[in-house]
């Protein structure tokens, strides 16, 4: 076993009652070339959609380059947060402090653009060097009538996973600072992005069954309707990895339930919305949900079964960032006649890993922290068609012949809702059936 | 009356990337290595993310992962575990670590930490090591690429008094590119080393099998005897003087001028080779150094190069061509655009919305450069023609061949094209024929 350091094994098992639980949540091994982020990248990508708001990023250059316009988080109006802010520090400014920088264009950028709020993330260094950016943010904040709010994502301080929570905390001084008129059928919802516009797909049914949707955390975002969420009746969570920390908070604070809901594949998509229609005990709201659905599934089902029919026996394998997604994902692919044989996260936990193993087919590789190398080799071994992850698997899955559907933040195509189980379906479809797999095949190992 | 043009202090939408990753595709360009970045996780992360959405090539470049331990009592314990699961993992020739800004400022000893590790694990075979120092905020990924270069020389060229052949150090071309210049060594009958050589490693082909480290790659054997070499050809005209800490010994020569100071190899520094007049300069220095003419495949791309001008003169002259990128790239650029009698435009040292803002004023009729600026072209309605890094929204960057005659004609018959699509595109007859 070559391919898997020793430290790593516990993190690796097989769905089955008696296979050993994995461990959730533990630090990547140095020197593993692990598919995950740090802290920073954490809390950037969790904020990154809210559309009128500064984005700032306080520490040398490659912070921000990597991460200028790089999720496919939709706006319906303004859109600051595909523009990259950097303070750029250089030699002199680790020597000396970045303190002035930081003032300077928060203010030049303020000026400029009037966003209703600024989020200044704090990076590996400005931990180090010691600049006291809570400082410059409540004098910048004064100066000017915004919340300036700062993100203390130095990369060191943990993994992805950390930085949700830090993202979480900078989202909660927002929260509760602003009160509108708000309806007593209102929900949040949190941990959607609004990539290549799925939002609006579930604003659309929501809509449809009578419930208004208050804020949306973090996607097509707006920093009044994040001040105002604490008025929700409800927090409807989904990539709970992400949002669960300021759920909690919220809940702590305001009293205010949260469910966990994911919106991928019919079954989760449907419970997400008989959900809400039973939390708030409406007779009416649920009669609609139902309606939705029937006439969803009905238009959709037929569908589905001639893809079904073509992609029976296909295997895949998923390796994405959040472990509440890859389960979604193993309903959708059996609902399309794929059985997943290998199935792993970034950031599951402990119980996350649980819930796996006993929706799993037996035999199903489970894994946590993966790295290309046992990647590889997983699939491999597992002999699997189709491969689907994120940017950083992609290659790996084509370089040994696999075909490949992206699930990560940078897609164009919406996955969520009833509408993204017939794109996934075919986006399944395509790569798999592709003619292209013929020369690969054909192909001998150099 | 003109006002006074606002300067801003911070950067907005940036031009350039961060130092480690020039670094770590210089490592790519050596055989069998694998590079470590050491710092925090996401540098490699998101290097890889960039450099894998670019080569559309698996990218494995492992990390040290620093944690707040590591950070407040150094990188140490976490250097040595990488060292042991990169070996473990991929038994790599070659070891290319890079610093970060995180480990340069709590002051990281990487030749010690090396040093150490040789000592710890004294008897085992072990592969080589080399280090370039590459904190992020420092110059720019092109100041991290020929920094790289550098710190790889100074490893381990080394001169035995044998003086023979040529090295080229092209600078951050393309695959396509090195490609291109190893076919042309060959063609003059020189021995010829090309460093870095990501020719394969980053454009591979279908292999079936996950190579752990893709095959290619410019071998330790040839980056000793560089120091051997009898000439050096290296590309560019800013290279790393001054850009980089001043605290890097040598670090105001260039990798070229290294070798000719340290192995007494004889340097040609010249711009990228893009048009006729920079190619020239160029195969008149590989005639000059091997003695032999330039070979006939290369004396008709060249006229092939002139007749193409020649046809298509009246379609880019007086044209506005908007140029950024590296400043190596640009720089050539530039002067190709002048030979074309296009009217070049770029800003030193800027971001993309500064650009943005004078390029209102410009109005180019051309931007030509990296992925990144397609949201100017397209605010502007003007083509982008895309060269160089990244390139992030269309497929093969890496086959892009822009060097040489043969490259140059490449470009121009892009640029002339796109220029006439424009033209076709907002003409209300929709001519087919020129």
């Amino acid at each position: 076993m070559a391919h898997i350091l020793d430290d790593r094994l516990l993190q690796i098992s097989m769905a089955g009652a008696h296979e050993r639980t994995i461990e959730g949540g533990k630090a990547s091994l140095a020197g593993s070339v692990s598919q995950r982020a740090c802290v920073f990248c954490g809390s950037r990508v969790v904020l990154y959609p809210i559309a009128d708001a500064l984005h700032l990023i306080h520490g040398p250059i490659g912070c921000a380059a990597y991460t200028w316009d790089i999720r496919g988080s939709l706006s319906s109006g303004p859109e600051l947060h595909r523009l990259s802010f950097c303070t750029d520090l250089q030699e002199t400014d680790v020597i000396f402090g970045g303190e002035n920088k930081l003032y300077d264009s928060l203010i030049e950028l303020i000026n400029d653009h009037q966003p209703k709020a600024a989020f200044v993330y704090t990076t590996c260094i400005v931990g180090v060097i010691g600049d006291d950016v809570e400082r410059i943010c409540k004098q910048v904040a004064t100066e000017k009538g915004i919340p300036v709010i700062p993100v203390q994502a130095p990369g060191f301080q943990g993994s992805k996973k950390d930085g949700y929570k830090v993202a979480c905390e900078s989202l909660f001084k927002l929260v509760g600072t602003l009160n509108k008129p708000t309806p007593a059928n209102s929900i949040n919802i949190l941990g959607d992005f609004n990539l290549a516009g799925e939002l609006w797909i579930l604003l659309d049914y929501y809509k449809k069954m009578g419930v208004h949707v208050n804020a949306t955390i973090t996607g097509d975002g707006r920093v009044d309707d994040i001040r105002n969420a604490h008025n929700a009746a409800l927090n409807v969570v989904q990539c709970s990895g992400s949002m669960n920390y300021l759920a909690t908070m919220m809940k702590d604070e305001y009293n205010i339930p949260s469910m966990r809901v994911s919106y991928f594949g019919i079954e989760d998509m449907s419970d997400a919305l008989y959900d809400v229609a039973r939390f708030f005990k409406d007779d009416d709201m649920m009669d609609k949900a139902r309606e939705l659905v029937r006439f969803e599934i009905g238009r959709l089902l037929p569908e589905l079964a001639w893809y079904k029919e073509r992609l029976q026996g296909k295997k895949a394998a998923i390796y994405v960032g959040g472990a509440f997604k890859a389960i979604s994902l193993v309903k959708a692919l059996r609902l399309i006649g794929v059985q997943s044989v290998i199935v792993g996260s970034q950031t599951g936990s402990t119980e996350d890993y649980e819930l796996i193993k006993n929706l799993c087919d037996e035999g199903t590789i489970i894994v946590d922290d993966s790295n290309p190398v046992e990647l590889a080799h997983f699939v491999k071994e597992k002999q699997a068609d189709i491969f689907i992850g994120g940017v950083k698997e992609r290659p790996i899955a084509y370089k040994i012949g696999l075909g490949f559907c992206d699930h990560n933040h940078e897609r164009k195509e919406a996955l969520a809702g009833y509408e993204g189980m017939i794109n996934f379906a075919k986006e399944i479809y395509a790569t798999a059936m592709s003619p292209v797999w013929k020369f690969t095949r054909n192909t001998p190992t150099p | 009356m003109k006002t006074a043009e606002k300067t801003y202090v911070s950067t907005r939408n940036s031009c350039k990337l961060c130092a480690p990753l020039g670094a770590s595709m210089v490592f790519k360009g050596i055989e069998g290595c694998v590079p470590l970045i050491h710092g925090s996780q996401g540098c490699a992360t998101y290097i890889r993310r960039y450099l894998i959405s670019h080569f559309k090539e698996p990218v494995d470049i492992a990390s040290s992962n620093f944690s707040e331990e590591s950070t407040v009592y150094g990188g140490s314990k976490n250097f040595i575990t990488g060292i042991d699961n990169i070996i473990r993992q991929y038994k790599p020739k070659v070891i290319g670590i890079a610093s970060t800004c995180l480990s340069e400022t709590i002051g990281e000893d990487i030749p010690g930490h090396i040093r150490h590790y040789r000592e710890v694990r004294e008897g085992s075979v072990l592969p080589e090591f080399v280090h370039a120092s590459t904190p992020s905020y420092c110059g720019s990924h092109a100041e991290g690429f020929h920094n790289t270069v550098l710190s790889v020389l100074r490893t381990f060229a080394q001169s035995k008094g044998n003086q023979q052949g040529l090295t080229v150090l092209p600078g951050m071309v393309t695959p396509a590119d090195i490609r291109y210049l190893k076919q042309l060594l060959t063609d003059f009958s020189i021995k010829g080393m090309v460093f870095p050589d990501y020719s394969e490693t980053l454009d591979n082909v279908y292999t079936s099998e996950y190579e752990l480290i893709p095959s290619g790659g410019t071998t330790v054997e040839q980056l000793i005897s560089m120091g051997d070499s009898k000439h050096v050809i290296e590309f560019g005209t800013t290279f790393n003087k001054g850009h980089m800490r001043s605290s890097e010994k040598n670090s105001k020569q260039t990798p070229g001028e290294w070798l000719e100071t340290n192995c007494l190899v004889q340097n040609h520094a010249m711009p990228l080779p893009i048009g006729v007049d920079a190619s020239d300069r160029f195969m008149q220095t590989l005639e000059t150094i091997t003695g032999t003419p330039m070979p006939d495949t290369y004396a008709k791309e060249r006229g092939r190069l002139v007749d193409a001008y020649v046809d298509a003169h009246k379609y880019v002259f007086g044209k506005k061509v908007l140029l950024y990128g590296e400043e190596d790239l640009v720089s050539a650029l530039a002067d190709w655009a002048r030979e074309i009698g296009m009217e070049p435009f770029w800003i030193k040292d800027t971001d993309f919305e500064t650009l943005r803002e004078k390029a209102h004023d410009v109005k180019p009729d051309l931007l030509l450069g990296n992925s990144k600026g397609y949201y100017i072209a397209r605010e502007l309605k003007v083509p982008l023609v895309r060269l160089g890094f990244p390139i992030h929204d269309r497929f093969g960057a890496s086959r892009m061949h822009q060097i040489g005659y043969r490259g140059t004609q490449e470009l121009f018959d892009k640029v002339v094209n796109a220029l006439i699509e424009y033209k076709q595109e907002n003409s209300p007859i929709g001519y087919k024929y020129l």
